[in-house]
């Protein structure tokens, strides 16, 4: 391994490296006619999670869930409607233009598709040199010299700097892409479904690359996913959403072991599980997702819950401690 | 490195690297109709380039003793004179060799001027959208409502006559294709993954607009170029005819049309060549502009 990339102080792990508070965000839709009220669909409606350095949080959720719009803004490509954000301690809403563009180093995205996510029309060295080139003053030779390590880092060869992203498979496309994040050494990585859209057999190769990633380089992941089986594999923490809010988090054991929430449990009863002797019983949930436009009232999974009382439709459950997770449900006790 | 990760799965890809001009000439040589027409094109060019050595004598050089002698192959032709010779007794095979250099001159500065222009336009248009968007788009709408010639003839009357000014005028009467062109291939683009990425690795607008989105928008916009440069000789030939254009005694196709009007029962051949080679051009043009979007448009790629 080269020098430039030993001289690099690794990050102390465990440190708190992103930290959000009731993140939430809105969007206006399109008015129909002149005079018709425009609506809002509230995407996040109130997110709260840390983000360790050297740990993976994994968000799960249905589509239409706020995974992604999650994803948008903890890139900075999206503002928060209200909430708090904060990166490395500065927070994102206060920051000053210098801080922004430091901030904006820090965290990086890799993204669902690996087809739509690369320029066509460059080639990978040009698109690994690029965040170098705007960010760093890094001359030509230097920058050329760490494109050239990244790609090897991500398990390509030094002969694919001069080639298009057309010429490469999903997979390989996605370790670019992998490589392009990190060309800027970021403490976050956000990742958006990185291998729902692999092959079963490239998606291990893909995990294991970012499992070994993460531990050179001290790095924290935010690992968006629906694929139940791939989170249970890399995550060190799990946030489960259901409609815009967190409904449970914990670590990664309590959450697959003992889920006390009725939708994480219908989630993890609808995962396949590959041992016929461990035959679970299926939770049906009831019903389409509700729309974002205008949620159910009180808790919003209750017009889906099996176990829906009283106060569901009428009171919002907080996020209170159970066990080593914290459960957003009126009907937990334990 | 510790470990290495072995690359697998690109063998069968990586094998014959598909050369980006390669794969357009696979595409491009398909169609018969557009390598006659890239063939006659380059023809047009190779002479215009080599007009001085190729033209038996100079464009407005007058010979008194000849005047209006049939092409070579009719009764009383002058041997001198291939195609004949006009009115005044010029050289009608020399014109038309150096007119070639108007038209392709034509062609290239109003095709430029177009591009930039509607380019800029319609980046602008479609990366930053609202009310800018809208402005921009009327305009262009009120521009695309008249009759192209027409506003291209008012603008000459208004700046003047002369072929730089009519230059000026086509250049504006075409340059709303590319607005809407670029615009529409802008929008499309705008919201991908890879401009995301490109706008978290901290790129800026100008970068985003120029360097990551506009490359990917080129495919309909050369071939619209092509087709804009067969208009734009059309209309310039147009305007000369209309003695709008250049001005005698430049041998342009369009203003040899005009000066031989009064010769069509007479000399058909003082109208016939260069009404011809008008032709000839812009077919050649249009046949390369048909190949050209058939080879770069995904869409109608078969495969």
């Amino acid at each position: 391994m080269s020098e430039a990339l030993i001289a690099e102080p690794k990050q102390a792990a465990g440190e708190v490296v992103l930290e959000a508070r009731d993140l939430e965000r809105h969007y206006e839709i399109g008015r129909s006619g002149l005079f018709a009220q425009a609506a809002t669909v509230k995407a996040l409606r109130g997110a709260s999670f840390s983000l360790r350095a050297g740990e993976t949080l994994a968000v799960v959720g249905e589509s239409g869930c706020g995974k992604s719009t999650l994803a948008r803004l903890v890139t900075m490509i999206e503002e928060p409607t209200a909430g708090s954000l904060k990166i490395d301690g500065i927070d994102v809403a206060t920051a000053t233009a210098a801080e922004r563009r430091q901030l904006r180093r820090a965290v990086q995205i890799v993204f669902q598709d690996p087809y739509g996510s690369l320029n066509p029309r460059q080639k990978v060295g040009t698109m690994l040199e690029e965040p170098l080139k705007i960010n760093t003053s890094d001359d030509a030779a230097t920058r050329r010299r760490k494109a050239m390590e990244m790609l090897e880092r991500v398990g390509l060869r030094r002969e694919h700097y001069e080639r298009y992203p057309h010429m490469f498979s999903g997979g390989q496309r996605q370790r670019i892409a992998i490589a392009r994040a990190l060309m800027l050494r970021p403490r976050i990585l956000v990742l958006d479904e990185p291998v729902s859209a692999l092959d079963v057999s490239i998606q291990a190769q893909v995990l294991n690359i970012l499992a070994k990633l993460q531990e050179e380089f001290g790095l924290a992941y935010l690992f968006i996913s629906h694929d139940l089986s791939v989170v249970k594999h890399v995550a060190d923490q799990v946030m489960v959403m259901y409609l815009g809010r967190p409904v449970e988090e914990g670590p990664r054991e309590e959450i697959f072991e003992n889920p006390r929430h009725p939708y994480t449990r219908a989630l993890l009863s609808a995962t396949p599980v590959a041992d016929p002797n461990r035959r679970r019983e299926r939770i049906q949930l009831k019903g389409e997702l509700p729309s974002p436009i205008s949620p159910p009232s009180g808790c919003s999974f209750h017009p889906r819950c099996p176990l829906c009382f009283e106060p569901c439709p009428v009171d919002r459950p907080e996020l209170l401690p159970h066990g080593r997770a914290r459960v957003a449900c009126h009907a937990v006790t334990d | 490195m510790s470990e290495a990760i072995e690359p697998v799965g690109d063998k069968a890809r990586l094998d014959t690297p598909p050369s980006v001009l390669r794969e357009f000439w696979h595409y491009f040589s398909e169609n018969r109709g557009a390598v006659i027409g890239l063939t006659i094109f380059l023809l047009l060019v190779a002479a215009a380039i080599a007009a001085p050595l190729l033209a038996p004598y100079s464009p407005t050089g007058q010979f008194r003793d000849a005047l209006l002698k049939p092409p070579i192959w009719q009764e009383g032709a002058d041997p001198r004179f291939l195609l004949g010779t006009d009115a005044v007794g010029r050289d009608i095979l020399s014109r038309l060799i150096y007119g070639a250099r108007f038209s392709l001159f034509i062609g290239t500065v109003v095709v430029i001027l177009a591009l930039v222009t509607g380019v800029i336009l319609g980046l602008v248009a479609g990366y930053f959208g609202g009310w800018l968007d809208t402005g921009i788009m009327r305009v262009m709408d009120v521009i695309l409502a008249f009759p192209s010639l027409l506003l291209a003839l008012v603008l000459v009357a208004i700046l003047g006559p002369g072929l730089m000014n009519a230059m000026i005028a086509i250049a504006l009467v075409l340059q709303p294709h590319f607005v809407r062109l670029t615009r529409a291939a802008v929008m499309s683009e705008r919201g991908r993954d890879y401009v995301t990425a490109a706008r978290v690795a901290g790129a800026g607008r100008l970068r985003l607009m120029f360097v990551t989105i506009l490359p990917n928008c080129l495919a309909p916009l050369i071939v619209q170029a092509t087709l804009s440069f067969s208009t734009a000789i059309l209309d310039a030939a147009a305007l000369g005819f209309l003695g709008m254009g250049a001005q005698p005694p430049t041998p342009e196709w369009g203003t040899m049309l005009a000066e031989a009007r009064e010769f069509i029962l007479r000399a058909w051949w003082v109208v016939t060549f260069p009404g011809l080679m008008i032709l000839i051009t812009v077919l050649a043009i249009n046949l390369t502009g048909d190949g050209l979007r058939d080879a770069l448009d995904p869409k109608l790629k078969r495969s």
